[in-house]
């Protein structure tokens, strides 16, 4: 059988260690794994780290590679895992019946936040504060919901490349891709609703 | 809480979701817009949903690529150094 192809890559050039095709996947691939590694721990050294045990971690399992999934979403699905694993190392104490709520039981969280604060120019929503603010809210977000939002709206993937990768149901993934996006909303809304209080209908829920 | 009977607002959410992605058909596309348009909540949230997304698919397409001492190192621990220079 000839080297499949995969998005193309030659399977079978990557299986003999071929350097120029390692090469070429890692020029592909490696700018979103290092995005998505700083978006999930939020430091560069963390973030470095998982770029590298991504690829190092493919090459090492890249002969038993069976190619069911392509090969960028088992670059992500290595690099998620990677990433989760690390935070959670990170923070063991974490309490784990606080994170089941956010994963799917029950309605999701209300909007509280009315303010429409669309109408505000892109220079005044993306200021050098209001950037860190971005960060800052993202990084709040528990993690199970902020991968799948990277995957999503960040990286592009399908909603079943992201099922994939994470090894949940595609109903996992809208489900917490919606609550991300609940959360984020939120976040963004109460920091712009402040900073601009005085200039946009103000439809606070009561 | 708001005048207008918003008890069935929250069950669209998940709507609202899949809607910003394209993925809602015809039939539910066309009767969520009907309320959105004549529901200024849900459409602040919608909208600010929308506007949410843009931020931080924005920023992120702003932020520049892997750091060249991130890609040397990089190249180094896969025993690519050699093709380094070819970049």
């Amino acid at each position: 059988m000839n080297g499949l192809v995969d998005h193309g890559f030659s399977l079978n050039a990557l299986r003999s260690g071929d350097k120029q095709e390692i090469a070429r996947l890692v020029d592909a691939y490696s700018n979103q794994i290092y995005r998505l590694g700083l978006k999930m721990l939020g430091n560069p050294q963390d973030a470095e780290d998982i770029l590298q045990n991504t690829f190092l971690k493919m090459l090492q399992n890249i002969k038993g590679f069976e190619g069911r999934s392509s090969i960028s979403t088992w670059l992500y699905r290595i690099a998620a895992n990677e990433a989760l694993m690390l935070i959670r190392k990170k923070k063991p104490e974490v309490d784990l019946t606080d994170q089941l709520n956010e994963y799917g039981d029950g309605n999701p969280p209300e909007p509280e936040n009315l303010i429409d604060w669309c109408c505000l120019p892109e220079q005044e929503l993306l200021t050098a504060e209001a950037r860190d603010h971005l960060d800052l809210n993202i990084a709040n977000l528990p993690e199970k919901l902020r991968i799948v939002f990277i995957l999503r709206d960040i990286d592009g993937l399908s909603i079943e490349s992201t099922a994939d990768a994470l090894n949940i149901s595609e109903t996992a993934v809208k489900t917490r891709l919606l609550r991300a996006r609940l959360h984020l909303r939120e976040g963004l809304s109460k920091y712009y609703g402040e900073r601009f209080s005085g200039r946009m209908d103000n439809h606070a829920a009561k | 809480m708001p005048q207008n009977d918003h008890s069935h607002c929250q069950d669209l959410l998940g709507e609202m979701s899949t809607y910003l992605d394209g993925n809602l058909n015809r039939e539910l596309c066309d009767k969520l817009e009907k309320h959105l348009a004549e529901c200024k909540d849900c459409r602040i949230v919608v909208d600010t949903m929308r506007k949410t997304i843009f931020l931080y698919k924005k920023t992120a397409a702003e932020t520049g690529g892997v750091p060249d001492m991130v890609r040397e190192r990089l190249y180094r621990s896969l025993n690519l150094d050699d093709l380094h220079t070819r970049m």
